[in-house]
């Protein structure tokens, strides 16, 4: 059945998307929050930049990512002057690629159920004097709720599902970089189709799990909806 | 914006109460909203300045598209408004200084009451009552709560949730809630329109014990003469964004001319004394300046002081008194002056009881008759008329 190094990918793989599933919901929420509210100019600009991962190719964000945290990019000149190496080919630097990657598929429910409120819920509080802080966290994150369970789930389930990015980033270093999906890509490569039907098989289930517990979950409490699909 | 570009548009007097700056029992407000279109400026979606008395109920009233609830929204800060002045019982809560601090909608002693009920869905009804008591103005101890509670009557709908109940339920639910805070001004954004007539009969009754139980004042927003008649002490009548008068509700209501057109709710509202109940005929005796009027016994008890509106069209004349009609209230009066209705075919007839001076505006009563009635009549000003009126009813 699963070999160790394929338990090994699994247990990467659930690291990885849990790491970048908590990052990403205390990140992209403000961020939703904000282009949920704002009438700044920013807004266009700011939203397709969020937007771009998911018409991106993920070889070009990768490439970019690759340029970006190398020795001779931006980033890669931080990190090494702060004597931490460069990123490309470490676990931490899969993570920051799996924010990118996965960041709208949490932002995107978060804002949509944000907006989905209207002005009332805070002006209410308002009236009832609840400053913008406190009718942040009792109202318009509570009223949110639904958006927040669809983007952590979406979060998680799109950094699991991700192949492209992790293999320009990331490559196949075992335990360190190599998550299931390069795994699979692996057994296939070396003719191991009984191994790539097990991983494959076990992925399968999970995403189809996973949406359909998501779908359950959206029909009962119809709120907040979110735009778009894995 | 540089404020002495904006040209005030003329002819915006306002009749409002002479008050000084500086009264601490009164609101008094300056608000102007510019409306522009690119950059610009065509003209004014809010252009007020009003002074109410601090206490009581004063309605605001007008047609849809006034500018009554923004203008309610400016004075909970909702409505962002530069250039204006806010002073609510000798307290500066927006300043047209340069450099003055306008407080915050979450810092003003409000209540704010909206349209909509607008429950929080995520709580139950005593969390939604919670939420505003820890962030009352002051503590709500136990008593405080309780007594809000029974006010409007939420003791066995504390652990509903906010969408099983009705909309008036909802709606009884969100005024407790706005007391909850313990504000020094509750504002009340036509809180009844959402409500079908049952649900409204079912609420006023409450509004009413509001009106008598708070000593703060209380700003009702409503384009309903019967909800003003029945709660408003004092009214600001608005159209087009401006004041149109502003005064006493009674008086107000009781004109002719009323600025805003009321068609068949023309009328007078009077207060009377109730001077004697008749058991034998279920009737009430009511003394007003006008004369007794005998009305329908609704349980008020003699010595309380009732509000009676009598509508224009529910009033006939007579010259000489029609002593065999069923018509119970009939009283000796005299023309005041006569003026003409919306309707060609009808005219509005002022009248004061023949006791009193022309010159005194009190005991005033309004017929709404014919043409045709009016010549046959030789109805003119100064002529003794009697006016029969065939229903009156208690509004308070």
């Amino acid at each position: 059945m699963l070999s160790d190094a394929d338990l090994a990918a699994i247990w990467l793989t659930l690291k990885l998307a849990t790491t970048v599933t908590l990052l990403l919901m205390i990140l992209g929420t403000p961020l939703a929050y904000w282009l949920a509210k704002t009438r700044s100019w920013w807004k266009g600009p700011v939203s397709a930049l969020v937007t771009l991962p998911l018409v991106l190719p993920p070889t070009v964000l990768g490439f970019y990512l690759l340029i970006f945290m190398g020795p001779q990019g931006p980033l890669g000149q931080l990190t090494e002057s702060l004597g931490l190496g460069t990123l490309p080919f470490t676990f931490p630097g899969l993570v920051i690629a799996s924010l990118l990657y996965s960041l709208p598929f949490v932002v995107q429910p978060i804002q949509n159920a944000i907006e989905a409120q209207g002005q009332r819920p805070a002006e209410v509080a308002a009236t009832l004097r609840a400053g913008p802080w406190d009718s942040f966290w009792h109202v318009t994150l509570p009223l949110a709720k639904p958006g927040l369970v669809t983007a952590a789930v979406l979060g998680f389930a799109h950094t699991v599902g991700e192949f492209g990015v992790i293999l320009m980033i990331g490559g196949n270093i075992p335990g360190v970089t190599k998550v299931v999906s390069i795994q699979i890509y692996d057994h296939v490569e070396a003719l191991e189709y009984t191994q790539a039907h097990w991983l494959s098989a076990a992925m399968l289930i999970f995403s189809f799990s996973v949406l359909l517990a998501l779908y359950v979950l959206q029909r009962r409490r119809a709120a907040g909806g979110w735009r778009y699909g894995p | 914006m540089d404020p002495s570009s904006i040209k005030r548009p003329a002819g915006n007097q306002v009749n409002h109460l002479a008050t000084p700056p500086a009264a601490t029992n009164s609101i008094d407000g300056r608000f102007y909203l510019p409306f522009t279109r690119g950059r610009q400026q065509t003209d004014f979606f809010l252009d007020v300045d009003f002074s109410i008395p601090g206490s009581g109920v004063t309605g605001i009233f007008g047609p849809s598209g006034s500018g009554k609830t923004t203008l309610l929204r400016c004075i909970a800060g909702l409505q962002p408004c530069a250039q204006s002045h806010l002073r609510v019982n000798g307290e500066t809560w927006q300043s047209a200084n340069p450099g003055a601090a306008t407080l915050p909608v979450h810092k003003r002693p409000i209540g704010y009451v909206f349209q909509q009920p607008s429950l929080f869905p995520h709580l139950s009804v005593e969390g939604n009552l919670t939420f505003a008591r820890k962030r009352a103005t002051q503590p709500v101890n136990a008593e405080n709560y309780d007594e809000i509670v029974q006010l409007m009557d939420l003791s066995g709908l504390l652990d509903a949730r906010p969408e099983s109940l009705s909309g008036g339920e909802q709606q009884r639910v969100a005024i407790a809630r706005a007391l909850l805070v313990k504000p020094q001004l509750l504002l009340m954004d036509e809180p009844l329109a959402a409500l079908d007539l049952a649900r409204k009969r079912d609420i006023l009754p409450y509004l009413e014990k509001l009106h008598q139980s708070l000593d703060i004042p209380i700003l009702y927003v409503s384009h309903s003469v019967d909800e003003i008649a029945r709660l408003a002490d004092h009214l600001l009548l608005m159209g087009d964004g401006r004041i149109r008068e502003s005064g006493a509700a009674p008086a107000l209501l009781s004109r002719t001319d009323f600025p805003v057109q009321l068609g068949d709710d023309l009328g007078v509202l009077l207060e009377a004394d109730v001077i004697e109940r008749d058991t034998q005929w279920n009737l009430l005796r009511a003394r007003f300046d006008g004369g007794d009027l005998w009305l329908r016994d609704s349980g008020e008890a003699p010595g309380e002081r009732i509000r009676i509106r009598v509508l224009a069209r529910d009033v006939s004349l007579t010259r000489t008194e029609d002593t065999d009609s069923s018509i119970l209230n009939r009283l000796p009066m005299r023309v005041v002056d006569i003026t003409a209705d919306r309707d060609p075919a009808m005219v509005l007839v002022r009248m004061s009881p023949r006791a009193t001076s022309v010159s005194d505006n009190s005991g005033i009563i309004t017929a709404r008759v014919t043409c045709r009635s009016q010549d046959a009549l030789a109805l003119a000003a100064g002529e003794e008329v009697w006016a029969q009126i065939k229903s009156v009813a208690i509004v308070r």
